[in-house]
């Protein structure tokens, strides 16, 4: 088990002060501008000898995407881009950040933004979380308040500013490009790529979209050091990471802990176990609920990190564990996030559009078994012609679930449908 | 997502301005976006529209289209596109329930139930005295404290369906119950005490 | 320039291509539903997508991925065809089962396609989407559960149009396109007909009307306007039942605008199909011999100095030639092709064409419209001027109406003051000008139009001549399609001879005899009620109700003539239907009059006519191309009023006799003029 003293996220539970005092007592802010002259390439290296991987969902090398931010621009500004848009079914971490402690973000900001060369962060924070941008609002003018942003932030000789643009309901504001069409104020439809955003994000200006908890975990790694990071977790999974805990367990909770912890010791240290006790356990989703469930035997031994939920199929995606045991209808559980799909999709490309209303529908009738056996195949195919054929990932993070759900829950789905007819021929 | 609808012209109020204290709400939203770009505050100044008449209005979309040089129809498609703004009359009081799966794997069902019996209105209803509408949502976001409740702003965590007519019980009587968890519990911690940051110190 | 390979064939494209644009030039057909070359790339359909390596292990949309170098791209390889096959099968779920009556059939993308990639049967066996159909104005149909949602229209209006009204609202599959319940306000919308891939937008005048493959298709050029845009006529059992553009780059790309496409019904309405004659004071049904022998017997004697013959605004070159041979022939000096008594200069070319092409504003950096609102004069050629302000920052500066011309332009100011303050350089747009590469200036023929008009054509000369280099920055925009042929054909007064304004008060008082319109309706009818009228024309307009003899003649569907658009260029209509009843073609009528009147012109078909004209005036002869004009001395300096410049055309829909007979267009005034359109969201 992690260390406390290697947490970073030391008020995740917000038992302390969430503001400045607060978060100065917790080491924020401490000789920032130490940091932010650090300078550019020493920063964006620093960050890649971390091995920090985007803690959003694809799980990107964060040194490497900050790398790609362009120094001539051709006048135009550079911006930092946070996605605080959380939405991903399971996740509820960046919450905890951002209402709990705020000033890891706005720091981080800070230090992100001068390592790309921006001059202002734009934090879109997902609507619903009206308390939580509260607090970041708080937080950014204590921060401005005490010349820690604005113009030479923090006394490093940066300029720098934070907004907080708040959301409106729409999970799909969490795809990069989605994001920035939203924050400049349309619908949230991802854009086509190439462009990417290193080159033209939000106003056509060179963007970096991080996610919350990558940059507010870039001052603690950078003040402890880049080879401490890099030496919890293991190659190419390194670091610590926050944890949700959802669903069918004893005690759901927020957690941070080391990456490649045992999934099993993650439930039963943190989360009480699975309710009924682990041979109760059904499936889990393990990383928000685009990434394809495991049955319980994978569950048994799979280590929490991306290569090795890779390995198994699925993802680590936003760490995000949503436990279901035996009781589970689990085929209902999967029908409902199909109507999650197909509600959020942004409506753009014909696959997913069209596709997760039939996957939906389809869904319904497995629920009660009002389908024929073909018809999985069918449905499965379904999944297949809209996987990989849109814009942005949406049409293969409502893919998944379906297909994880019949690659091993199969007989399931075959015993309901002959559960249907068979007193359908009774009656 | 239901079909999108725009409230009858009957009732649509003829004009829509900011009150001074939302205009200057207006004004600082405005001014976090360079120069030219106005059009990002779109979305907050429908917001703000909506927390000033109760929801987003005909002329407030006029207004807010007139006031970022927008086109009235792109303002629309942004009203549309986004589930927290709502375009017909509906309650005063907006109480949502989570039903997504984390939400549903602790017993949203119930949670569901108690609203609607309580209230005796389903999902996308109003009660008869404009004083509560339901309303069913997506993933909130707070998962590790499902099922959540939101009602306006604010986030009941951990409820079931007793704890759910306990908060309702509560606006009917013009109270606000204090969000977050129902349960005893310290926000996302695990219930009986967090099992991490026991040696780090305490800051106050 | 990116050299890659498609299905192995190599080609190179020019910088900037796409990889469909790639695969088209290799000659491999990617279909597609919601990309259109002249739209911005959406990218949303998915149906072009392609495999393409080096790149992701799944098929890319290949009308919005850039071709590059050493790429390979596989139009028919197993995941190619697989993708194409889903995305069909996608948009077909909910896509109705109603092709038997959609007016789409036989010319539908969605149609066509599922042919290639469609299964013969489907998988779908859910409930399928319906949609409330959607008000988009008189002239757009809807049947909104056909929509596969390209948002080719909505891209139309906000990028071509420059009206953003129609968008996509909500999200997901329950995502619909709507103007709102609002009629579509561009004189552009019914290009949304045409993008529309499939039934979802067509339209409404045309509503079951016919299938395609029933028509007759006859390719012709719109006299609407003054643009010349490139038409397609398609009639049926000698009836024009649709009016479509046609691809012409160099005029209306292929674009056109709706009174142009809608007004076609007035063809059908208050027609002359039989000649008449004044007797005892009231109109009678006569014979063409009866007729001719009318008209020709007052001519002869009648002293010529007291006959006048004016043109109207679709009159074609043939017509105009023969009418005045026979003028010519009688020593008639007075007539006139400026109905609207517009100051132009006939002797100098250069000063009443658009010298550098409609096309040319593109390549323009500045543009100073004088006493015109191109948006309803020449609306394809406004949206040209939109692409430019879009694409290349084109500044533009009106000195005239303030009206909405979707675009951002600086209003200068009213009238002659401004153009006075332009021309002495004391204005502001004069350092625009000034610091412009490739200024143009345009006069429109509300400048010209007036008493000072000629001293304003000289105005406008000179701020040319001083800031655009004389004939390369100059240009003229007319609202009438027969002007600048008749104005080349000489179509003025001659020696002594009287203009528009002479000939109508001359007819008032009594000094003028009789007066000849050709196809003339502009006019006030009330000038003429002591003359004697001929009137040769195709609709009972207000040309028509002066007459005292009705020579019923042919509409630009129902004859092969010339017409010269603004730009100079002489182009060809032809024949689509035969003129109602005893109508005649125009050039045959004039013939025929001047057979009795004992003085036959020199040719009995057409094409003699058109040998002898081409002599006459060369350039009428080269269909189709841009001559040259020489740059030279027009206008008469003088003083100008203070009186605004005002555009002629009040109103879009009604500008001539067609558009004045069509139902249509009638319903387009109802329902987009009113003054309705000021209060908003009232309605819905």
């Amino acid at each position: 088990m992690l260390r406390d003293e290697d947490r970073i996220f030391t008020n995740l539970y917000g038992h302390h002060d969430w503001k400045l005092a607060g978060a100065r007592k917790r080491g924020d802010w401490d000789n920032t501008a130490a940091l932010v002259q650090l300078g550019r390439e020493e920063l964006v290296n620093r960050m890649k000898a971390s091995g920090l991987r985007g803690r959003g969902g694809a799980g990107f090398p964060t040194g490497l995407k900050w790398s790609f931010m362009p120094k001539e621009t051709g006048g135009r500004p550079s911006y930092l881009v946070v996605n605080a848009d959380e939405g991903e079914p399971g996740t509820c971490k960046d919450r905890d950040i951002m209402r709990h402690d705020p000033h890891k973000l706005v720091e981080g900001c800070l230090i992100a933004g001068s390592a790309i060369g921006a001059v202002a962060a734009y934090i879109y924070i997902r609507g619903e979380f009206y308390r939580e941008a509260q607090h970041l609002q708080v937080a950014i003018d204590e921060a401005y308040e005490a010349g820690l942003l604005g113009k030479n932030a923090a006394n490093s000789g940066y300029d720098f500013d934070v907004y907080v643009h708040r959301g409106a309901g729409a999970y799909l504001c969490g795809e990069e490009t989605a994001l920035i069409e939203s924050l400049e104020g349309k619908k949230g439809q991802p854009r086509l790529k190439p462009p990417f955003p290193a080159g033209a994000g939000l106003y056509g200006c060179p963007s970096t979209v991080n996610n919350v908890e990558s940059i507010a975990v870039a001052p603690t790694i950078l003040r402890r050091g880049a080879e401490w990071f890099a030496g919890l977790g293991r190659e190419n999974n390194t670091g610590t990471k926050l944890f949700c805990i959802s669903g069918h367990v004893n005690n759901p909770c927020n957690v941070e802990e080391e990456m490649g912890i045992p999934l099993r010791e993650l439930i039963d240290k943190h989360a009480g176990g699975v309710r009924g006790g682990w041979d109760n356990l059904l499936a889990v989703i393990p990383g928000g609920s685009s990434t394809p469930v495991l049955p319980k035997d994978v569950c048994d031994d799979i280590l929490m990190d991306f290569d090795s939920l890779r390995g198994v199929g699925s993802g680590l995606g936003t760490a995000a564990v949503i436990v279901m045991d035996k009781s589970t209808d689990i085929i209902k559980a999967f029908a409902r996030l199909a109507h999650f799909y197909k509600h959020e999709s942004c409506g753009q490309c014909t696959p997913c559009r069209e596709g997760f209303g039939w996957v939906e529908r389809v869904m319904d009738r497995m629920v009660i078994g009002n389908a024929r056996v073909e018809e999985i195949d069918m449905l499965f195919e379904v999944t297949k012609e809209i996987e990989g054929h849109t814009i942005c990932a949406h049409g293969d993070g409502g893919s998944w679930p379906i297909q994880g759900l019949i690659r091993h829950f199969r007989p399931v789905m075959e015993e309901r449908i002959a559960a249907y007819h068979a007193k359908a021929a009774a009656a | 997502m239901s079909h999108f609808r725009i409230a009858d012209d009957a009732d649509q109020p003829k004009t829509f301005a900011f009150t001074p204290d939302y205009q200057a709400r207006v004004d600082r939203e405005i001014a976090k976006y360079p120069e030219g770009k106005q059009q990002s505050a779109v979305m907050a100044l429908l917001d703000l529209s909506q927390r000033q008449h109760g929801w987003v209005t005909r002329a407030a979309v006029a207004h807010i289209a007139d006031m970022l040089g927008m086109a009235e129809i792109r303002v629309w498609e942004v009203v549309s596109f986004y589930t927290m703004y709502r375009t017909t009359p509906g309650g005063r009081i907006n109480v949502h329930v989570c039903t997504t799966t984390p939400c549903w794997l602790r017993g949203s069902d119930a949670v569901t139930a108690a609203c609607k019996s309580k209230l005796g209105i389903g999902f996308g209803e109003s009660t008869e005295d404009g004083q509560f509408a339901l309303h069913e949502v997506e993933c909130l976001g707070a998962c590790v404290n499902a099922p959540i409740l939101q009602v306006d702003d604010d986030y009941y965590e951990d409820v079931d369906g007793p704890a759910t007519e306990a908060i309702l019980d509560a606006l009917l009587r013009g109270e606000t119950p204090t969000p977050g968890p129902q349960v005893e519990r310290q926000t996302s911690a695990p219930v009986g005490g967090a099992t991490t940051l026991q040696s780090v110190g305490g800051d106050d | 320039m990116p050299k890659l390979t498609v299905d192995g064939i190599e080609v190179e494209v020019p910088p900037g291509s796409t990889v469909l644009q790639a695969c088209e030039a290799a000659g491999k057909e990617i279909p597609r539903f919601c990309y259109h070359q002249r739209l911005s790339i959406a990218g949303n359909c998915r149906m072009c997508l392609v495999e393409v390596k080096p790149g992701p292990p799944k098929p890319q949309a290949s009308c919005a991925l850039p071709a590059a170098d050493n790429q390979e791209v596989f139009t028919d390889s197993p995941m190619t065809v697989k993708a194409r096959k889903g995305v069909m099968e996608m948009l077909l779920i909910n896509h109705p089962l109603d092709c038997p009556i959609c007016d789409q059939g036989g010319e539908c993308d969605l149609q066509d396609q599922a042919l290639h990639y469609g299964a013969d049967t489907s998988r779908y066996a859910e409930v399928k989407r319906a949609v409330q159909d959607k008000y988009m104005g008189p002239l757009i149909k809807t049947i909104m559960t056909r929509c596969i949602h390209c948002t080719r229209c909505v891209r139309f209006v906000d990028e071509v149009a420059g009206v953003p009204t129609i968008g996509a609202l909500g999200r997901s599959g329950d995502m619909e396109i709507t103007s709102l319940e609002q009629a579509v306000a561009s004189e552009l919308s019914g290009n949304v007909i045409d993008l529309c891939p499939v039934g979802a937008l067509t339209s409404k005048p045309y509503a079951f009307n016919a299938r395609p493959w029933e028509l007759t298709k006859t390719e012709s050029v719109d006299v609407h306007d003054a643009m010349g845009s490139a038409i397609r006529v398609d009639s049926r059992s000698g009836e024009v039942l649709r009016v479509l553009p046609r691809l012409n780059e160099d005029v209306n790309e292929e674009w056109l605008g709706d009174k142009s496409r809608f007004a076609m019904d007035g063809l059908k309405r208050q027609r002359l199909d039989r000649p008449y004659v004044r007797k005892e004071g009231k109109l009678q049904a006569a014979s063409w011999p009866e007729a001719l022998q009318t008209v020709a017997a007052k001519l002869k004697a009648t002293d010529a100095a007291k006959i006048g013959a004016i043109v109207g605004d679709m009159a074609d070159c043939e017509s105009v030639f023969a009418l005045k041979g026979v003028l010519d022939g009688l020593g008639v000096t007075s007539m006139d092709c400026r109905q609207d008594g517009a100051a132009i200069d006939p002797s100098c070319r250069a000063g009443y064409i658009l010298n550098t092409g409609l096309a040319g504003v593109e390549d323009a950096d500045a543009l100073l419209l004088i006493g015109t609102n191109p948006r309803v004069e020449a609306p394809v050629w406004n949206a040209r001027i939109r692409k430019s302000w879009l694409e290349n920052g084109l500044k533009v500066g009106v000195i005239g109406e303030n009206a909405d011309l979707t675009y951002p332009a600086t209003y200068l100011g009213a009238g002659p003051q401004t153009l006075n303050e332009v021309a002495n350089g004391s204005h502001d747009f004069a350092k625009v000008l000034e610091g412009a590469e490739r200024p143009l200036i345009v006069v429109g023929q509300g400048a010209l139009s007036r008493v000072d008009g000629a001293a304003v054509l000289a105005a406008a000369r000179v701020i040319a001549e001083k800031y655009a280099g004389g004939r390369d920055g100059f240009g003229m925009l007319h609202t009438a399609a027969a002007r600048v042929g008749a104005l080349d054909l000489g179509f003025v007064p001659g020696e002594d001879g009287r203009d528009t304004a002479g000939i109508l008060d001359g007819a008032a008082s009594g000094e003028m005899e009789v007066v000849f319109l050709l196809g003339a309706d502009e006019i006030d009818p009330a000038k003429l009620t002591n003359a004697f009228v001929v009137y040769q024309g195709h609709h009972g307009d207000r040309g028509a109700h002066a007459a005292d003899v009705i020579l019923p003649a042919a509409a630009y569907t129902e004859k092969d003539a010339t017409y010269v658009n603004t730009e100079g260029r002489a182009q060809r209509a032809y024949r689509a239907i035969f003129p109602p009843g005893e109508a005649r073609e125009d050039w045959a009528i004039v013939r025929a009059l001047s057979g009795a009147l004992g003085a036959p012109l020199p040719f009995d078909t057409l094409e003699a006519l058109r040998t002898a004209m081409g002599e006459a005036v060369p350039y009428l002869d080269a269909v189709g191309a841009l001559a040259e004009a020489e740059w030279g001395d027009f206008g008469t300096a003088g003083d100008m009023a203070d009186t605004p410049f005002a555009s002629p055309v009040r109103n879009y829909y009604h500008t001539n006799a067609i558009a004045r007979a069509s139902e249509t267009m009638a319903r387009c005034i109802e329902e987009l003029l009113p003054p309705a359109t000021e209060a908003t969201g009232t309605d819905g």
